[in-house]
């Protein structure tokens, strides 16, 4: 059994960076702020590419809709990862950009693929962004490209006999374990259980082959947004902490078990 | 004015989660004429007005999800829908959003009325950043976070009509599993988070790594205290980087950017530092209490209550000392 996988995914500021709001509403210096592939994303393309090398004849490709500067920058360093081609779209995505128009721009680019193979179709990509956070785009890609068979943070994908046993995180610390005869399939990735490949350069010089091009025919993408804020502010919470220094550790546990027990 | 739908599911045994009762309160406190329609495992003898019930709703699965709540929908006529942000929920939703033309908003944690505009608060960039929004679209799904607000009073309806679903399936449900080492990771219950940061792997002050002693310590203190446990990213990535690990740690205790943001009354991180990727995983936690060797770690610039500096192996082994007594 062969899979065409496909793994929609997004740019996100790098976590340690400071972020601050702007009029917009934006980020302040957004194109300033150096960018990753989105890590839910980037959990999803890990698990989608050691799928794609158990069985022979499967592809793998990217969708990414990010700013085609900022997109290339990234790709310089996810290529060097993992072999995959990328169907780049170069728009404005941050996470004040709404969800639907962005999904509606993947699943259009999906679709207008000429080679896809809708029988061995699984769709990945990260069951929320890391701007955003809304975990709703790989759904509204699905029902865009008619998949009705969905799954939402996995966490575990397994090929017997054709069909896919999928693990689900749902509450209470469980997983959900589901049986899905046969593609195509949404996937929307939680951590899944890879750590991150190393860089190859090699890998990283045969995919820019292909990558270059695609990034300079990158087709302008504009998502009409359908939100009004009314408000958008850091958190004002600030705590006052109080530093214990100099007690012993005895002094220490008697105040925290009086804490935990409060 | 606006036609309100509280979309609810049930669970195992038909029983409500406490979300599709904060749910029917935050909807209530909007005013107005309220519908609940049920779907789910026992979905017509439960609170709402309209049901969608039977052997293939009973287990949680997007296409059979999705049909439930396409109908109940479309036969509510509803031009603002308000719905548990559960696992469920989630997963379905959006999708039945995309069929009727309509948007949708997830993790909301206040919805409110300002004039005849509906707004929601939710927020952005992994907790870091809240924004309040509203739209024109509809119908407009709003999911709203579980523990947004406290639970209303439902009594089952006087009538129900159970709508017909036809939702063919190529999805099986196989049942659940917990984490292999029979460790909780959240539980939603704990009034308490312990956190554990990578400095339980790293060299003590006797030049030696303690894995061992650091593991019976967590989960000593985990079982006496009934808390959740979560862990920094760096000590779960260890796992993937050759060092020497806490084996009951997985990517499902990760709390923070790439994590879960849970909600608990009080939290206590040992070896960890406060930085924002890692605080985040802490927006939801109201009371907070750090153990780590350094004054100056991210927890004592305004993101702790209290920093205890000292040595989380001595203060962890006399508190789950106390904790016994």
């Amino acid at each position: 059994m062969s899979f065409d996988i496909i793994v929609c995914g997004g740019l996100a500021p790098d976590p340690l960076q400071s972020l601050e709001p702007a009029p917009g509403p934006a980020l302040k210096n957004e194109m300033m702020l150096p960018a990753v592939f989105d890590p839910w994303a980037a959990h999803a393309l890990y698990e989608a590419a050691h799928l794609a090398a158990q069985h022979p004849g499967n592809r793998l490709r990217v969708a990414c809709l990010a700013p085609k500067a900022k997109l290339q920058q990234v790709m310089m360093i996810m290529a060097q990862k993992l072999p995959f081609e990328l169907i780049p779209l170069d728009g404005a995505s941050n996470g004040f950009s709404d969800a639907m128009p962005t999904a509606e721009a993947l699943a259009s680019a999906i679709q207008a693929l000429p080679d896809l193979d809708r029988d061995r179709l699984l769709v990945f990509g990260g069951w929320e962004s890391a701007t955003r956070g809304a975990g709703v785009v790989m759904q509204i890609v699905g029902e865009r490209l008619g998949i009705t068979e969905q799954f939402l943070a996995v966490d575990e994908l397994r090929i017997d006999n054709g069909a896919l046993v999928i693990k689900e995180r749902v509450e209470g610390g469980r997983h959900m374990v589901s049986r899905c005869a046969a593609p195509p399939a949404v996937l929307a990735w939680a951590t899944g259980n890879l750590p991150e490949p190393p860089n190859h350069p090699q890998t990283g010089m045969a995919n820019m082959r292909t990558m270059m091009p695609a990034l300079q025919k990158a087709p302008p993408t504009a998502t009409a947004s359908g939100i009004a804020f009314r408000e958008v502010a850091l958190p004002k919470v600030q705590r006052e902490t109080r530093i214990v220094k100099d007690l012993p550790a005895a002094d220490i546990a008697r105040e925290l078990a009086a804490w935990v027990k409060e | 004015m606006e036609n309100i739908l509280v979309l609810v599911h049930t669970n195992e045994g038909g029983i409500l989660p406490r979300a599709a009762l904060e749910t029917v309160a935050a909807a209530r406190a909007l005013g107005g004429e309220i519908t609940i329609a049920v779907f789910g495992e026992g979905a017509s003898a439960s609170i709402g007005s309209i049901a969608v019930d039977g052997d293939a709703f009973a287990v949680p699965r997007y296409s059979t999800d999705a049909a439930a709540a396409e109908a109940l929908v479309r036969h509510s006529g509803a031009t603002l829908v308000l719905a548990p942000n559960t696992s469920r929920m989630a997963r379905c939703l959006p999708g039945v959003a995309a069929r009727l033309n309509g948007a949708v908003d997830s993790h909301a944690v206040a919805v409110a009325r300002d004039g005849e505009a509906v707004t929601v608060t939710r927020w952005f960039y992994r907790q870091r950043i809240e924004g309040s929004l509203s739209r024109e679209a509809r119908p407009w799904f709003i999911l709203l976070e579980p523990g947004a607000c406290e639970p209303a009073e439902a009594a089952p309806a006087a009538a129900v009509e159970t709508l017909a679903v036809d939702a063919p399936s190529r999805t099986t449900h196989e049942g659940y599993v917990s984490p292999e080492t029979g460790e909780q990771t959240i539980r939603p219950d704990a009034r308490l988070l312990f956190v554990a940061g990578a400095g339980w792997t790293k060299k003590q002050p006797d030049g030696a790594i303690h894995t061992d002693e650091a593991a019976d310590l967590i989960l000593g203190f985990v079982r006496s205290a009934q808390s959740s446990l979560g862990s920094s990213k760096s000590l779960v990535d260890q796992s993937g980087e050759g060092q020497a690990v806490l084996p009951f740690l997985t990517h499902l205790h990760q709390v923070g950017q790439t994590g879960s943001t849970p909600r608990h009354r009080k939290g206590l991180a040992t070896c960890c530092h406060g930085e924002e990727p890692h605080v985040v995983g802490w927006r939801f936690i109201n009371d907070r209490r750090a153990v780590n060797l350094d004054p100056n770690c991210g927890w004592a610039r305004g993101k702790a209550d209290v920093l205890y500096v000292g040595d989380s192996f001595e203060v962890m082994r006399e508190l789950n000392r106390l904790l016994a007594e």
